[in-house]
């Protein structure tokens, strides 16, 4: 760079948002009836999904102390030679984890998909009584 | 061991690795938004490894497989649970928080309730888990320049703040992006490769059982109990370990201000799930130093078992040279992770302190760059050692009792008012805090009342969340009116076209 540094040029573009705003998705954004039960429909779903997803979570988190508080034996086992907690919270617990985040993510995809179709449905002229 | 010129040239690469790499980002930082959040145009693969860098702090690399020797299995709930907190993360924050369109913690408060004061409250909180969470940073870098290379403790301190200094200011968010991404592959490889060749020696001596080996620590059984010393007392400091680190990474700010960076809430998602496998992979090495720590590091110091263990195992030059890789990966370690906490940090107080002066932005974010290293750089060098995972684990506890119900709530509950939040945030971290100025000022762990103190998360959080919700409750009429309309556009997906104002 013989000539110094090119000037700087503040680049302020427009919202990076594909689909131009379309009319049709005005029932959530006014906060009619209509928007709002919608909007329920998926806030019930997501949050039933999150529910699904974190009770095996705190299952494992609330169980894996309490057993080893109880039967205070179980720091004795051996499995392969390694002792059971290292086991479990060394290795196995990390599938466990990783295959918990990814059901999550595919089913809250799938939740707001339908969501989706059914914006579009009622959002239809006629409020999506056609055929 | 001190001295040893492997180790040294080790950590001028990565310092020189860094520099350059923080350099080739400026190329891309022109805007304001670049330098606070990429512009928000950063891949999930991308931001994944960038997550895993700037998360995987000195207290992972060097401070779990230390804890793993001295107590044994109680301490791997430290890093299931610092990868469950993604979990969490994921299912309960992820998608909305990026879609709120928010910069900052602060900014997603101010934006969901309306109110200037619960956004200067967060602003304040977000400085001090930065704060908390820089100092062990600062120190633990001492200490490894230290042990690897006999350099005097406060000169790591030193090098750690002025290499992120110069990267925060000149790059911002884009160019940290890059430096982040490298640093978790440099991490990873810096553990991998050593465990490796540390599993070939054991092997090679009949692989003696660490479980019944007699070295330092925690004996026999109590070495595989997951429960602390055990007893009731044992079950609550576990609960409460638990509590902390699952729920608090959420609130944690240099992770929260990664979100950003996503392109949409769908990408945030897919971010945190390849996270999670980041950390899952990464997580199942130090316990492996831990457990041959047992075995073979006698005279080890547990505070940088990783760095000495190589040379304890593999004589002559070998082991120099795995040492001079886990150093290089340990340094690594306190650079990204002081890094992402300085930008947040840098953030928040350019917003809400220089921007009020009517700044340019860059120069208010640099001025803020400034200030968010230079006081924990100085409190380092003042302040007494208080061990890197311990430091780590209060500010998680703050976290987890402070912004984990403002974004929980937040995010599903339409009922939310700023009083609600204010009360509950002010109950969270008054009863966090007392358990950190509590740790910082005892080393005593035993009896009841330290347990509770010492480890606050088990009560504090769920009082936070109560006082929240009762606050609210009470408050009902300050409901911001446009809380419905917010809540459309945080669970809205991108398919739907939406006015997102």
């Amino acid at each position: 760079m013989t000539e110094g540094p090119p000037e700087r040029v503040r680049v302020t573009g427009p919202a990076r948002r594909a689909a131009p705003r379309r009319p049709r998705t005005s029932e959530i954004d006014e906060q009619t009836l209509l928007g709002s039960v919608l909007l329920g429909s998926l806030l019930r779903s997501q949050l039933r999904l999150a529910f699904v997803t974190l009770l095996p979570l705190a299952a494992f988190a609330a169980g894996v102390p309490l057993a080893f508080h109880l039967a205070p034996g179980l720091a004795d086992v051996r499995v392969l030679g390694l002792p059971l907690a290292w086991l479990v919270l060394g290795g196995l617990v990390y599938p466990f984890l990783v295959g918990l985040g990814v059901f999550y993510v595919r089913r809250a995809e799938r939740n707001e998909g339908d969501f989706a179709e059914l914006v579009e449905i009622a959002e239809r002229p006629g409020g999506g009584l056609e055929p | 061991m001190n001295g040893s010129a492997p180790s040294v040239v080790a950590v001028v690469l990565v310092t020189v690795a860094t520099l350059a790499i923080g350099t080739w980002g400026l190329r891309f930082s022109r805007t304001t938004s670049d330098f606070f959040v990429a512009s928000r145009t950063v891949r999930p693969a991308l931001n994944a490894s960038a997550i895993g860098g700037e998360y995987l702090s000195a207290a992972s690399f060097l401070g779990v497989a230390g804890l793993v020797l001295v107590f044994g299995a109680d301490m791997l709930w430290y890093p299931v649970g610092w990868t469950a907190g993604y979990l969490v993360l994921l299912v309960l924050v992820a998608a909305p928080l990026r879609r709120s369109g928010a910069y900052t913690l602060p900014d997603f408060a101010e934006a969901r309730l309306a109110s200037p004061r619960v956004r200067a409250a967060s602003s304040l909180l977000v400085v001090a888990i930065g704060w908390l969470y820089l100092l062990p940073q600062f120190q633990g870098a001492g200490l490894v320049m230290e042990a690897a290379i006999g350099a005097p403790q406060w000169l790591g301190a030193v090098v750690v703040a002025v290499v992120v200094l110069v990267n925060v200011i000149s790059g911002g968010m884009r160019s940290i992006t890059f430096v982040q991404a490298f640093q978790y592959w440099l991490k990873l490889t810096a553990l991998l490769i050593p465990a490796i060749v540390l599993l070939g020696v054991w092997v090679g001596d009949g692989a003696p059982n660490p479980a019944d080996a007699a070295g330092g620590g925690d004996e026999g059984s109590l070495w595989s109990l997951p429960l602390g010393s055990g007893g009731a007392e044992g079950l609550y400091l576990t609960y409460s370990l638990i509590v902390a680190t699952f729920l608090g990474t959420m609130g944690l700010p240099h992770v929260v201000v990664r979100f950003y960076t996503n392109p949409d809430g769908r990408a945030a998602r897919r971010t945190t799930m390849v996270v999670l496998g980041l950390l899952g992979i990464f997580y199942l090495l130090p316990p492996v130093y831990g457990a041959l720590g047992r075995v073979y590091g006698g005279d080890a110091r547990p505070d940088v078992l990783v760095l000495e263990l190589p040379q304890l195992m593999v004589p002559g030059t070998g082991g120099d040279l795995l040492a001079a890789l886990v150093t290089a990966g340990a340094f690594a370690a306190f650079l990204s992770t002081s890094s992402g906490l300085s930008i947040a940090v840098a953030g928040v107080v350019s917003q809400d302190v220089f921007g009020r002066a009517r700044l340019p932005g860059i120069t208010a974010f640099r001025l803020g760059a400034v200030v968010a290293v230079a006081v924990p750089g100085l409190l380092a060098l003042a302040a007494p050692n208080v061990g890197v995972a311990r430091a780590v684990g209060l500010a998680f506890a703050v976290a987890a009792s402070t912004f984990c119900p403002l974004l929980v709530l937040g995010i599903w509950w339409r009922g939310l008012t700023d009083v609600g939040a204010l009360a509950g945030m002010a109950v969270g971290f008054l009863g966090s805090g007392t358990g950190v100025v509590y740790a910082l000022g005892n080393e005593q762990t035993l009896g009841w009342g330290a347990a509770l103190l010492g480890q606050p998360a088990a009560w504090s959080v769920p009082l936070a969340f109560a006082t929240m919700v009762v606050v609210s409750r009470a408050t009902r009429g300050r409901v911001p009116p446009h809380v419905l309309r917010f809540m459309v556009r945080l669970h809205t997906p991108e398919a739907v076209a939406l006015d997102r104002g």
